[in-house]
């Protein structure tokens, strides 16, 4: 049977750590793999002045560059130095859509989330990330407070 | 140079008692009057015989043959402009970069502005509602122009190793024409950037702070404009050279939101008179053929109309083209269609329901017995209600059915203003930056005399303004349309080539 795979969807703020601690925990007594997913939000519909729009593809690769550098390389170097097989990807776009999507086309057996965030008003108004990977989730998805 | 050596003098000039004040604006105005007189005169000089300015002839025959020449290119390719702004072609690989839809709404934050606003209603006091019917024909013109345009931005651009780019017509000028005719596109290209820099601080600039004053004004009571521009100035100058990129973000964002709103407004008071709509289409097609009395009859609306159209979507100008061309695309093409939809929106859509509006509401006044409308010698358009013009007269019309209208109109009047002036300082800096070379005090020296004008701009009457506004855009669209003629069969290739590769399914649909 191959190795089942659990996406991570990570901010990696300061309180992501409990939320990769937790799913590292559960990848190695499931014998899992960890698929790290940071998404950087953004829209093609918002508005950018004539300057960003010259700029934009210098700041992406800066981005993409720090996400890599600050974010997913040191969560999956965690990762792996606790035994487990983890991988990372970056992203633009909406997160709940994202790692569903992600979720769907690997396969993966299950989602762990943060529950950062949630407590904001613009999260209780528009809705938080894990109350929307709830809603839309294809598989079954863990909010780690 | 010599007109922006008044504004310094404004230093001193803000403890001055109030009548000196007032004959700061009539001094600007009379030594700024003078210089641009002899630039403008030319730019308009009729050909010989006829009333009719030769650029404007110059603007729709360019937009004609591009029209013929790329076959009906802005109905044919109009529904994949669609597909391509809504996503539908683009790759999720390339999330994070520039979309169609934003390229497209940074550009429309460029030309949706006062020329939507003010200048229909230039237009339609002096054409009559005739002017109307020509603005859309040239603006539907126009589309194959702003194609022809922005596809060659795109993709004859500089790509620096930083990842920034820079593009528009003095790169495709001077990159596109090669061999012979590599020294006439050296030649262009500066005399574009040449009448660019003028192009942003006229229409892109003064023209702007002119009439958000005259919009304060009218909502607040008579005071000298230098004050408004000294405040403008200095929140221009925050932006483009404190770098306080909040208020241009700020802007970009309630701008697109201030233009649905606009024409939402439009809307409902056309709604409100749904029973003379027919009527006022009926003036528009009328008073396009015949004047409706309006002196200069046909050729004064066609005049009007088609003046005011490309003041408005800037097409054939070039200006587009260095807005468009900072978009990440492997098809330069794509660009092209999705900026047809420009002048579509621009002109057709926005300029055509401020026309409604003007002409539904009564504003323009017409003899009771003859139908016809009344000319004013003195003023030199129609008689209108308390004699407004400009962006006031819009404002009376939508005031008309929506008493607080006015109001609002002021808040979008001074945002669309500011994201113009915004846009074009942009503008200007690329033309500027290709002229004088790319470095921060060259960057620098641009954004302070920008901003001198902006002062300028506010503090001078309707008249000079307008004209300056004009004759500079116009200006840039002389030299930008030789170089079109010259590699528009480079855009018939790239047009080809796509258009087989579409059909094929080489180029896939990702939505």
């Amino acid at each position: 049977m191959s190795q089942e795979l659990f996406v991570v969807a990570y901010e990696g703020d300061d309180d992501s750590g409990s939320l990769l601690d937790y799913a590292i925990a559960r990848a190695t007594k499931e014998g899992a793999a960890l698929h790290i997913v940071h998404v950087l939000e953004w829209s093609p519909y918002s508005f950018l002045t004539p300057q960003e729009v010259e700029e934009r593809h210098a700041r992406r690769k800066e981005e993409l560059a720090r996400a890599k550098s600050a974010i997913i390389d040191p969560a999956v170097e965690k990762a792996s130095a606790a035994g487990v097989t983890a991988t990372g990807e970056m992203r633009y776009g909406q997160v709940v859509e994202l790692i569903a999507e992600i979720a769907r086309t690997k396969s993966a057996a299950m989602i762990f989330v943060g529950r950062s965030g949630s407590n904001s008003v613009a999260a209780r108004v528009f809705g938080s990330v894990p109350l929307g990977l709830a809603q839309i989730a294809p598989v079954p998805t863990v909010i780690v407070p | 140079m010599k007109p922006i050596a008044r504004p310094l003098a404004l230093a001193t000039g803000l403890l001055c008692p109030a009548a000196a004040q007032a004959s700061v604006d009539e001094t600007i105005n009379s030594v700024v009057g003078a210089v641009t007189g002899p630039f403008v005169s030319f730019i308009f000089s009729p050909i010989p015989g006829t009333s009719f300015p030769w650029i404007v002839l110059w603007l729709v025959v360019a937009a004609t043959i591009f029209t013929i020449y790329f076959g009906l290119i802005q109905f044919r390719a109009f529904p994949h402009a669609i597909a391509l702004v809504s996503g539908k072609y683009s790759d999720p690989d390339d999330a994070g970069e520039v979309s169609h839809f934003q390229a497209l709404a940074t550009a429309l934050s460029g030309t949706v502005g006062l020329g939507n606003i003010a200048g229909v209603a230039v237009a339609v006091s002096i054409g009559g509602p005739g002017a109307t019917f020509w603005m859309i024909l040239a603006g539907l013109l126009g589309m194959a122009s702003k194609f022809t345009e922005c596809t060659l931005g795109v993709k004859y651009r500089n790509e620096y190793a930083d990842g920034t780019v820079s593009g528009g017509p003095m790169y495709y000028l001077s990159k596109g024409m090669t061999g012979g005719k590599a020294t006439l596109g050296k030649v262009l290209a500066v005399l574009f950037s040449i009448f660019c820099v003028l192009g942003a601080f006229g229409g892109g600039n003064m023209f702007q702070a002119n009439q958000a004053h005259a919009q304060l004004t009218n909502i607040v009571g008579d005071y000298p404009g230098w004050i408004t521009g000294v405040i403008f100035a200095a929140i221009v100058f925050s932006v483009i050279v404190g770098g306080l990129k909040s208020i241009a973000q700020v802007t970009e964002k309630v701008v697109p939101f201030m233009g649905v709103i606009y024409v939402g407004a439009a809307l409902i008071i056309l709604l409100m008179n749904f029973d003379k709509i027919g009527w006022a289409f009926g003036q528009i097609f009328a008073g396009a053929f015949t004047g409706l009395g309006v002196a200069g009859g046909l050729v004064g609306a066609l005049i009007q109309g088609f003046k005011r159209a490309a003041f408005s979507n800037e097409a054939g100008v070039g200006s587009a083209a260095i807005a468009h061309s900072a978009v990440r695309t492997k098809e330069p093409i794509t660009e092209g269609f999705v900026s047809l939809l420009e002048p579509l929106i621009d002109t057709v859509v926005i300029c055509t329901m401020t026309a409604l509006v003007i002409i539904i509401t009564g504003v323009l006044i017409q003899d009771p017995e003859t139908g016809l409308y009344v000319w004013s010698e003195a003023s030199g358009r129609i008689e209108t209600l308390g004699d407004a013009s400009g962006v006031a007269l819009t404002s009376a019309a939508f005031g008309a059915n929506i008493s607080w209208f006015p109001y609002l109109l002021a808040i979008a009047v001074i945002l669309f203003a500011f994201s113009t002036m915004i846009s074009w300082s942009y503008y200007g800096l690329k033309a500027w930056t290709y002229l004088f070379g790319e470095g921060k005090s060259q960057e620098l020296s641009f954004k302070i005399i920008f901003c001198l004008f902006v002062i300028i701009g506010a503090a001078m009457s309707l008249g000079p303004v307008i004209d300056f506004s004009d004759a500079a855009i116009f200006a840039m669209a002389l030299v930008n349309i030789v170089g079109l003629y010259f590699l528009m069969p480079v855009v018939k290739a790239e047009l080809n080539s796509y258009w087989s590769r579409l059909k094929s399914g080489e180029i896939k649909k990702f939505g």
